[in-house]
């Protein structure tokens, strides 16, 4: 009687696709999923209150041009609005895009890369839309002081 | 022996008088199996069988029939084959449904219908794919009472509204339908997946077990509920009409309202 071999059983392993490397800490995805919904409520007064504003009132989309942008950003309120609107989508849009490359990137590496290039574009629009909000000038002087030429200020 | 005539694989003969009586009605099905055998081909292949059914027939008698009498290498799990152990969970016609719920005549039976193994779980052969995975997420949860209190003399009493609260959930059979439904366990294994928070719901909410935080504190991962994107494959794919989508929803709620 030759012995025959056995295999050991392959019950009760668990491919390392599916073994989660220990339970993560904190209240990340939580805030993350708190925040989507919270952020999508505000968004959605902030945007419509924007296309009434620039669209509808006064005469509408017709009055839309440099000047009319310019005015709106010498009010506090509206850099506020625009801001809490940049902020808000650019976090609530990132976050979703987020959401879709965890889905969906099959590889670790892909996964990195795709999130890395994300929020550097994230941060890029971020600080260039606040930057624009607030140092927003629109009658910027050249060197010697005398308006760039443009025509929406008048001559000092 | 063989011009004896078929009889259908699930008999039901009543007498004229209760409704019953005539013939059943016979129709020939198109099976399309997907069948896979690691020993012999590291890829899987469609295989087609036809064969006659009756319109008393589920799919899991025409599985039956293909392996007793035209090809007896088709595996598949099925023990009760009557809807309670919840092993013959399978993808048939690209749903996730018991085979032995499942009748052919509800299906459109002038197309093959095609049946794959369950997706997101290793396959081991044709039907049969590995649970340990599934079963792993299901221990993790801590499925079984935990009481804190003294071991009470008699049973645990407890009120209908108090029971009401998760009756949804106690109807589980871990046929793993709903995690393998599920577009995010199919990318991501170690995500828990409904099965799982299905049967922590079941004790979060029993007013006789004390370590609902414990539970909660568990599903509050990276892999947790948070993972869910509330596509309600689950709830469509559930043979007990578990509402899977609204429990993850309550155990969402829960760690949110405990946490805030």
């Amino acid at each position: 009687m030759t012995a025959t071999q056995i295999q050991s059983p392959r019950s009760g392993k668990i491919s390392p696709q599916y073994r989660r490397n220990g339970a993560s800490k904190g209240n990340f995805e939580m805030a993350a999923w708190l925040f989507m919904r919270l952020s999508g409520v505000v968004l959605v007064v902030l945007i419509f209150g924007h296309l009434f504003v620039n669209l509808l009132v006064g005469d509408g989309i017709h009055a839309i041009d440099f000047g009319f942008v310019a005015g709106k950003w010498a009010d506090p309120f509206w850099q506020f609005w625009d801001l809490a609107m940049l902020w808000l989508a650019m976090l609530h849009g990132t976050n979703g895009v987020r959401t879709i490359i965890n889905d969906y990137a099959e590889k670790d590496s892909s996964r990195f890369w795709l999130k890395a290039v994300l929020y550097a574009a994230t941060a890029v629009i971020i600080i260039l839309g606040t930057l624009v909000i607030f140092t927003f000038n629109p009658c910027p002087l050249d060197v010697n002081g005398v308006p760039l030429p443009g025509g929406f200020c008048p001559a000092a | 022996m063989s011009a004896e005539l078929a009889e259908p694989a699930s008999k039901i003969e009543l007498p004229a008088h209760i409704g019953g009586g005539g013939e059943i009605p016979t129709f020939d099905v198109h099976l399309r199996v997907r069948r896979y055998n690691p020993e012999v081909s590291e890829d899987a292949t469609w295989d087609d069988f036809h064969v006659t059914m009756y319109g008393t027939d589920r799919v899991l008698d025409a599985l039956h029939k293909v392996k007793w009498e035209i090809d007896g290498s088709v595996s598949f799990r099925r023990s009760c084959a009557h809807g309670v152990c919840g092993s013959d969970a399978m993808r048939i016609n690209g749903r996730n449904r018991l085979a032995c719920k499942t009748l052919l005549k509800d299906l459109d039976t002038s197309k093959p219908i095609t049946v794959e193994p369950i997706k997101g779980l290793p396959v081991e052969k044709d039907l049969i794919v590995d649970m340990e995975p599934f079963f792993q997420s299901f221990r993790e949860v801590m499925p079984f009472l935990i009481n804190k209190g003294h071991e009470p003399t008699k049973e645990r009493l407890q009120s209908a509204e108090d029971r009401e609260r998760f009756d949804d959930t106690t109807k589980c059979i871990l046929c793993a339908a709903c995690t393998s439904s599920c577009p995010v366990f199919w990318t991501d294994g170690q995500y828990f997946g409904p099965a799982a928070i299905v049967n922590a719901h079941r004790f979060i909410f029993d007013s006789r077990d004390d370590a609902g935080d414990m539970r909660l504190e568990i599903l509050n991962d990276k892999e947790g509920v948070w993972r869910c994107r509330t596509t309600f494959n689950c709830s469509e794919a559930c043979p007990r009409g578990i509402q899977v989508t609204q429990a993850i929803a309550e155990v969402k709620q829960a760690i949110l309202s405990r946490k805030i």
